[in-house]
């Protein structure tokens, strides 16, 4: 009797699961570069695998608009979207919507991963997303352009940036009124965090908020950073540079009108398409360090999760699990250079070609700074929006550095309250 | 104190014909009472959809209520508004410059964008009320700037501050008044004014169209007399037009004003969340939706509606004293 139920249970879940085959998820992913015909490419591939459908939806281009929307989405329990991109800042914010990845991707696959990627979705003992791809800050220069202006090797320092980016700018000036020494993120917004976390930590400036919990933001050599890249803008950058995000400055770089930029590693694969005025130009090198410090990156990146409210959380997982296991991570690295999430694809032959500076700039991916998500928590919007605000009101020559960041720090104290 | 208490003395029955007044009275008591009938549903539907909102945001703004967090919203009274931590950190929003700095960013837009459009709307709607030729034409063109919605028309009006390729920064550029570079958007200095350009390029007709309303109200043969008096144009304006547009005018400014003080859209998307040109509005938004603070961005709405509501209050009763 008893065998026969089990039997009768198990015929009948297999019919459901055949039944429920078909299915069509909402994928919410990418919009920067060419992020999008690549989910799309991704997800059809899964898609044809399986017999499901996707619709990869159409995302605002800026992380902290993503945010926005994506936190009124799940705050209202919808079930509208089945797969989310997650910035890696994001986990402590969002994870409670977020549904338990553990078990339903493959023991094999989780342990290819970088294991403190894992360890940043991790949150309360759930696994809320997979790592999809890694990114840290890189400097861009134009490899043609350093010839002719006889410089061998790209800015070590922040100084050597400005005057080598000042140089070209003169010369490239006569015969191109548009053209700029460096742009980078400058508007008020996170990509600015991510750019000016990198600056102060290069001048041993700490991290905004230390994982003690600490606030240390307001500090002479911080007040240093922001007092030397201040000084870069309306000179070797445009003043407009606090107008940009990460594609303001890459549609002008990609145009051919500057020497240097700072950018994700996105760009590379963008400015290297056939048609690109700066194809085959492009080098790609750690970030300038301050004076007495190391060269800094800002640790980013995406993971991909399933909505807890999801109505088909199974297949969403398949998906999760198809995108980021090898063989896609390394499509993705080889057509469109995002960096990988696994070490092992870091030494693969096929990837290395494609993106030579995948394997010279290991360490800079290894060890980029992290922004202080996890100490802050559910406040760490809050936080990255006060130290925002504070550099732009340096960058745009409205405040000093000492009380720009000393008004940081009162407003972090503010955002803390009574702890964080 | 036994007694049964009288029965009340029968009033006589009401006479057939009674005088027409009383029947008149009757007669508009019950339609008064039909029409609060009528209007139940729409009563019903305005508390539903206007009141319960306000209430709700009224109610939260007195709560700790992160909606990330699975904790369940604190009630912390008045903390919201103004409250001082231990280390003498203000927290409240009162104590908050960036509340302050909005406060100031939306009251220079409200005054210089009205004034602008005012008096601009007030030009065009005279020339589309004189008789020239092809006012049709006029009246139309007039008021396409106000037919595109303003997510459009904010984000051509981004691209055209855009330093490298758009046209007003060119000229800018050309005339001396940006270094190369620049824009008017990405100086702090003139950003606000270039956010009033966009605005009074947009709500400039809406305004004519309601002016020319008002002045197509005025009997024409006044001007006549006028005339015939020997009055100059000026005069005719500044003692005929004007003094018989002001109620028109006033309607006008309470929407202008109103709408104006709760400015997002456009802001938004052409400067984001710089402290420079951040509303009210933009900063209720910011506390609400992208850090998630429910409570703390209820209270900045709450003051909105309170500054809003002191507004229209101030206007009715001018408008009142005017009237009467």
């Amino acid at each position: 009797m008893k065998k026969m139920l089990t039997l009768l249970g198990l015929t009948a879940s297999l019919a459901v699961a055949s039944q429920a085959s078909a299915v069509t998820l909402s994928f919410a992913c990418d919009s920067v570069g060419s992020g999008y015909d690549e989910c799309r490419k991704g997800a059809d591939a899964w898609a044809k695998k399986t017999g499901n459908t996707v619709n990869v939806l159409q995302v605002p281009k800026e992380t902290d608009q993503r945010l926005a929307l994506y936190q009124q989405q799940l705050g209202a329990k919808a079930s509208d979207v089945d797969v989310y991109m997650v910035d890696v800042v994001w986990p402590g914010l969002i994870s409670q919507h977020l549904l338990d990845l553990k078990g339903l991707i493959p023991a094999a696959q989780m342990k290819d991963y970088f294991p403190s990627m894992v360890e940043n979705n991790t949150v309360n003992g759930k696994l809320i997303a997979v790592p999809w791809f890694t990114d840290a800050g890189v400097l861009y220069y134009r490899t043609d352009l350093m010839k002719k202006y006889g410089y061998k090797a790209p800015p070590k320092t922040w100084a050597e940036l400005q005057t080598m980016a000042a140089k070209i700018q003169a010369g490239e000036k006569k015969t191109n009124s548009k053209f700029v020494g460096f742009v980078f993120q400058g508007k008020n917004y996170e990509g600015l965090t991510c750019d000016a976390l990198e600056w102060i930590n290069s001048f041993g400036g700490g991290s905004i908020v230390e994982p003690d919990g600490k606030i240390t933001i307001n500090n002479p050599r911080a007040a240093a950073a922001l007092k030397t890249i201040s000084g870069f803008v309306g000179t070797i950058s445009p003043a407009a540079v606090t107008t940009y995000g990460e594609e303001e400055a890459r549609q002008i770089w990609q145009a051919g009108n500057s020497a240097f930029m700072r950018n994700w590693p996105y760009a590379y694969d963008a400015g290297q398409a056939a048609g690109s005025p700066i194809k085959g130009k492009i080098g790609v090198a750690a970030l300038p360090a301050g004076p007495g410090g190391k060269p800094s990156a800002t640790l980013g990146g995406w993971q991909l999760a399933v909505n807890a409210y999801s109505k088909h959380p199974k297949e969403a997982a398949s998906l999760v699990a198809y995108l980021t296991a090898k063989e896609e991570q390394k499509r993705r690295a080889i057509q469109a250079s995002y960096n990988p999430t696994m070490p092992a694809l870091y030494k693969d032959k096929d990837v290395l070609k494609a993106v030579p500076f995948f394997g010279s700039l290991y360490d800079v991916f290894i060890n980029a700074v992290a922004r202080p998500a996890t100490v802050t928590g559910l406040k760490y919007n809050q936080v990255s929006d006060a130290f925002a605000t504070a550099v732009y009101s340096v960058l745009t020559k409205k405040a000093t550095p000492e009380a720009a960041l000393k008004n940081a720090e009162t407003q972090i104290s503010r955002a803390k309250g009574r702890g964080w | 104190m036994t007694t049964t208490p009288n029965p009340p003395p029968v009033s006589p029955p009401p006479a057939s014909k009674t005088v027409s007044g009383q029947r008149v009275r009757g007669l508009a008591e019950s339609r008064a009472r039909v029409a609060m009938w009528m209007m139940l549903p729409m009563l019903i539907v305005l508390l539903l959809v206007a009141g319960y909102p306000l209430f709700r945001t009224i109610y939260l703004s007195f709560f700790e209520y992160n909606i990330n967090s699975a904790a369940p919203p604190k009630f912390v009274g008045l903390e919201n508004y103004w409250f001082t931590n231990e280390e003498g950190v203000g927290l409240g929003i009162l104590q908050t410059p960036e509340w302050w700095q909005s406060v100031w960013n939306t009251s220079k837009f409200t005054i210089f964008s009205v004034l602008l459009e005012t008096v601009l709307g007030l030009v065009f709607a005279l020339v589309i009320n004189s008789k020239i030729r092809g006012r049709g034409l006029l009246r139309t063109a007039i008021l396409v700037p106000w037919a595109i919605p303003t997510v459009v028309s904010a984000q051509v009006w981004n691209w055209m501050y855009n330093d490298s390729y758009g046209i007003l920064s060119q000229w800018g550029q050309k005339l001396g008044m940006l270094q190369p570079g620049q824009s008017f958007l990405s100086n702090p200095d003139t950003a606000l004014t270039a956010l009033v350009a966009v605005d009074v390029w947009k709500t400039a007709p809406f305004m004519a169209l309601l002016l020319l309303a008002g002045l197509q109200s005025i009997p024409s043969d006044m001007y006549e007399a006028a005339d015939v008096d020997g009055a100059s144009p000026v005069r005719q304006f500044f003692s005929l037009t004007l003094p018989l547009l002001t109620p028109a005018l006033l309607v006008a400014l309470i929407f202008r004003t109103l709408d104006a003080l709760r400015v997002f859209d456009m802001p938004y998307i052409v400067k984001g969340n710089a402290p420079e040109t951040m509303t009210m509005s933009i900063y209720a938004r910011q506390q609400m939706i992208n850090n998630a603070e429910f409570g703390f961005g209820s209270a900045i709405s709450v003051l909105i509606f309170l500054i809003i509501m002191i507004f229209t209050v101030i206007y009715v009763t001018s408008l009142r004293v005017k009237f009467d």
